[in-house]
């Protein structure tokens, strides 16, 4: 009885899976006639931007549809090398050797934003506080371990730290805004930070960790001593507070959409739009400021959705800068929008 | 009548073949995922040799793999969580055999059922919310083990309920009218016949214990090298690594987290074979062959 009903159980599953596959070749293409559909993954920084630049655009694009999928910039960057989307969202460029496995040929970068890091902390009785990149660096690879440190009190002259144990928070899951951090402390802090730089890095074990920006935000939230890096918009909505960072012209300045601008426009941007917006130079400048790109092939190989494709990266490059401010990104400096603008005649449409 | 046995000899022979191809198919898939996560975790297993399964630094920007911390991980996870769910399913399932009455039986076991369907990211975010804050218990080893517990319990006990009840009637009887109480019956009667498959089902309940991904990675806390009997500690276990590290992870690091894969696949196969090594060998005992 028992071996009867295991094997038609097993021929029913032969016969859906047969079907399926059937069902799966006759199938019509994703996009209708009536539209044109464009699909990207990648930076979850960005994510929020590409969420409410969807809904604008759909506003004045009637029909066509366009999917963001998040995932982070690395599978964005594979996505697009293997051709699966139309579009990738990503923090950092494709590293040379990945480049080669690239299918469908030349890509091109659109930087469409700039976004803080915050430094969040959760210090009871402590509402502002200042940070340099040395002892910022110091922190998070455990060297200082109290928030009264002769180090972080020289960041503060006049303010009274307590005596209290330092909880370390970073992200568990591989991501653009650890290789952000940990780039920026590198550079600002060399000779001092000794955990290298990656998506991925050597934290000490005494340290905590947390799936996602919101993770790490909601472990500084929740731990008196805490201190993490999170982005500005997910920092706002957990309602932490965050310190003011020491420039490169050694001035102390506070995440604001504002001061991220002002950091794109002390930076030098190469020929095909590639630059890196950490430590940037300039007074007003904050120095965690990392850029997301949308990176496309410059190649089309369909006309109606590289006309799309053409008409959204346009959208997010210019009209759709202004909706950045609301989610707490900043928006790119004007110079390096008209660029981007400029550079979508290189987008070739069959 | 000559026409009706051609169509039902027809018949026999479609579904023989159709499930013989259902099961090479199964066979087809194994031996194909067997080939690529070798074939994938090649250039790692190259570079680092046999030092990624004995060295504990795991650093993808220096090119260190090492992966006897996640290895220890999974072990201790798993370890912790046999700790307690063994006790508890093999109670769960000597009440709902020996000793609850037929009316409280049939609810339990549907219960346990529903159990075992839940999906494993909410055992993951009751951990969170639950052990981790409310409890206070932090990311760690023992909050990573208890919630592996929390999950297999329902497995071993379901299955250890079909294995005690294969106890035959007249093993338990004897006991009792031997004047036994009913914990010496089961000690003489129950145990003793179905030992070994207790052993598989503890067995296969560690295999999903070690093979837990999501809810593993939600409180296990992620730090890396750490290898350390303190349950307390936090740390991280293979499939959890994988799930953290492979949305942004380049060539040498993809190939370190499919090595990672290919460890895993070996020990779960290996455990899920002696699992049911062991539950054969004593269903053969049990039925006097």
């Amino acid at each position: 009885m028992r071996t009867r009903s295991t094997s038609s159980f097993a021929l029913a599953s032969v016969g859906a899976f047969l079907l399926l596959a059937l069902l799966a070749l006759l199938a019509p293409p994703y996009a209708t006639a009536a539209g044109v559909s464009l699909n990207g993954s990648g930076s979850t920084l960005s994510k929020p931007y590409q969420e409410v630049a969807i809904e604008e655009f759909k506003k004045l694009n009637k029909g066509s549809t366009i999917n963001y999928g998040g995932g982070g910039s690395g599978k964005g960057r594979q996505d697009l090398a293997d051709m699966v989307v139309d579009f990738a969202g990503s923090d950092s460029p494709y590293k040379e050797a990945d480049l080669a496995k690239v299918k469908g040929g030349e890509v091109l970068y659109f930087p469409i934003l700039l976004g803080p890091i915050t430094v969040s902390f959760n210090i009871p009785g402590v509402d502002s506080l200042q940070l340099s990149p040395g002892s910022i660096a110091q922190i998070f690879q455990r060297d200082i371990k109290k928030w009264n440190d002769k180090a972080i009190v020289a960041d503060n002259p006049g303010a009274k730290l307590p005596d209290l144990d330092i909880v370390v928070a970073h992200r568990a899951d591989g991501s653009g805004t650890t290789q952000n951090f940990t780039e920026y402390l590198n550079a600002a802090a060399k000779g001092l930070w000794k955990l290298k730089s990656g998506s991925t890095v050597e934290w000490p074990s005494d340290t905590q960790a947390g799936q996602g920006n919101g993770g790490v935000a909601q472990i500084v939230k929740s731990t008196k001593g805490a201190i993490g890096y999170v982005d500005l918009s997910d920092a706002k909505a957990s309602g932490l507070k965050y310190a003011r960072i020491k420039n490169l012209a050694g001035k102390f300045v506070e995440p604001t959409a504002a001061a991220a601008s002002a950091a794109g426009d002390g930076i030098d941007i190469k020929g095909n739009l590639l630059f890196s917006a950490l430590n940037a130079k300039g007074v007003k400048s904050y120095p965690l400021t990392c850029q997301t790109w949308v990176v496309v092939y410059a190649k089309q190989k369909d006309h109606a959705k590289g006309e799309a494709l053409k008409a959204y990266l346009k959208f997010l490059v210019q009209d759709g800068q202004k909706l950045l401010g609301e989610i707490d990104y900043a928006p790119l400096p004007k110079a390096l929008q008209e660029r981007a603008a400029k550079q979508l005649d290189k987008l070739k449409v069959p | 009548m000559h026409d009706l046995r051609g169509n039902r000899q027809f018949a026999d022979r479609t579904f023989r073949w159709a499930a013989a191809g259902a099961a090479t198919l199964v066979l087809l898939i194994l031996g194909l995922i067997a080939i690529t996560i070798t074939r994938r975790s090649a250039p790692v297993l190259r570079e680092m040799g046999t030092h990624f399964f004995t060295t504990t630094r795991w650093s993808p920007a220096d090119r260190l793999f090492g992966a006897l911390p996640f290895i220890w991980g999974t072990a201790f996870t798993a370890l912790i969580a046999l700790l307690i769910a063994v006790p508890v399913s093999l109670g769960m399932a000597l009440f709902m055999t020996q000793v609850a009455p037929p009316r409280l039986k049939k609810p339990m076991v549907y219960l346990m059922d529903l159990l075992a369907g839940v999906p494993s990211v909410v055992f993951g975010l009751w951990g969170v919310l639950v052990l981790s804050q409310h409890f206070n218990l932090g990311r760690s080893f023992l909050t990573a083990g208890i919630i592996l517990a929390v999950m297999i319990i329902p497995i071993i006990a379901s299955l250890s309920r079909e294995v005690i009840e294969t106890t035959p009637p007249g093993d338990k009887e004897g006991a009792l009218a031997l004047g036994a109480t009913r914990w010496e019956m089961i000690c003489a009667a129950v145990f003793p016949h179905s030992a070994g498959g207790l052993v598989g089902a503890v067995m296969l309940g560690l295999g999903r214990a070690m093979g837990e991904t999501i809810a593993a990675a939600l409180v296990i806390g992620s730090s890396l090298g750490q290898i350390t009997a303190n349950p307390w500690a936090s740390g991280n276990s293979m499939p959890a690594v994988i799930a953290n590290e492979w949305g942004e992870a380049d060539e040498l690091h993809k190939s370190a987290l499919i090595a990672l894969a290919l460890t895993l696949f070996v020990i779960t196969i290996a455990v899920n074979l002696i699992a049911t090594g062991i539950v054969q060998r004593s269903m053969k005992r049990a039925r006097g062959l």
